[in-house]
């Protein structure tokens, strides 16, 4: 399995991102730098970290959207190559237009860091099958623009499409819908505001987020 | 040329910022106050002196990066 982080200035979770990859594939991730042009060959899973990627100068994700590495990671998604994006990584691909709706401002205008309840809203994602037995789960989240929005339409379309993967049992930040992770339509694209690269050692919080990269790596053993 | 673009909020995207201001101008006493919204300015030094091209290169840009399309308006004033 090969595997690759995407580090932008002011990623702070790459380092988790790499981690849990690990941890999955057994072999480390590449850490592809933003400036470059081209993503190695033959990935099978791309992950774009949470952090404060310039500074959320801007709008959080705006200009890390716009990076050099950007281009080709939208070509790796027409391509059909699996990708998450957490936190600031779900800002960064909305922004470059990877996935609909964008991240606003949390309504309660606070950071939000606690464990968040989530609805598995569909098993039926490559993301998503290893929890085909399970409803909910509880991963941590950590932001303060995750307040997911989308015109009516766009809502009425990805829910009627299963786009939506997950959404808050508890509702955090006052996102549309109670939207916690949205698909692209191939299905091949995931973001989400809460972290499952955080959970996946019992010493460190919980182990919910384990069969979210099981899913879409296999397992180890 | 300087252009300058402001950047608001579309009419029913919520703005919880705003609104915070909103009820702070109330409580100092501004009972005038019924809503805010809040957006941004943003200034460019130009080198060029050609207004129809200015402005269509501004747009691009705001297309492109400065506004998004999906909660965004803006507007660009351009002065010599």
């Amino acid at each position: 399995m090969k595997t690759a982080v995407i580090v932008f200035p002011g990623s702070n979770c790459d380092r988790d991102a790499a981690m849990a990859l690990e941890a999955v594939t057994g072999v480390k991730p590449a850490m592809v730098w933003h400036e470059e042009t081209e993503l190695p060959e033959g990935l099978d899973f791309i992950m774009v970290p949470g952090g404060f990627s310039y500074g959320d100068y801007l709008r959080s994700g705006a200009v890390a959207a716009r990076s050099p590495i950007v281009n080709d990671l939208k070509a790796k998604a027409e391509a059909g190559v699996p990708m998450l994006g957490v936190c600031n990584g779900f800002q960064i691909l909305t922004e470059a237009g990877l996935l609909d709706g964008t991240l606003m401002r949390n309504a309660s205008l606070h950071f939000v860091c606690e464990k968040a309840p989530l609805l598995v809203e569909t098993a039926n994602t490559r993301f998503t099958k290893g929890y085909a037995d399970r409803k909910e789960i509880v991963i941590p989240v950590a932001h303060h623009d995750g307040n997911y929005f989308a015109d009516e339409a766009t809502l009425d379309r990805i829910e009627g499409e299963g786009q939506v993967a997950f959404r808050y049992a508890n509702n955090p930040n006052g996102s549309a819908r109670d939207i916690a992770g949205v698909t692209n339509a191939a299905g091949n694209v995931l973001g989400m505001m809460p972290h499952p690269e955080r959970a996946v050692d019992a010493d460190h919080g919980g182990t919910d987020g384990l069969a979210l990269f099981e899913s879409v790596l296999g397992k180890l053993s | 040329m300087k252009a300058r673009i402001h950047v608001y909020l579309k009419p029913g995207v919520l703005d919880p910022q705003g609104q915070a201001v909103s009820n702070s101008l109330n409580h100092l006493g501004f009972d005038e106050v019924a809503g805010v919204r809040q957006g941004k300015l943003i200034e460019i030094d130009l080198n060029t002196a050609d207004a129809e091209e200015a402005h269509s290169r501004v747009a691009e840009m705001c297309d492109k990066l400065l506004a998004n399309p999906v909660i965004e308006n803006y507007d660009i004033e351009l002065s010599a």
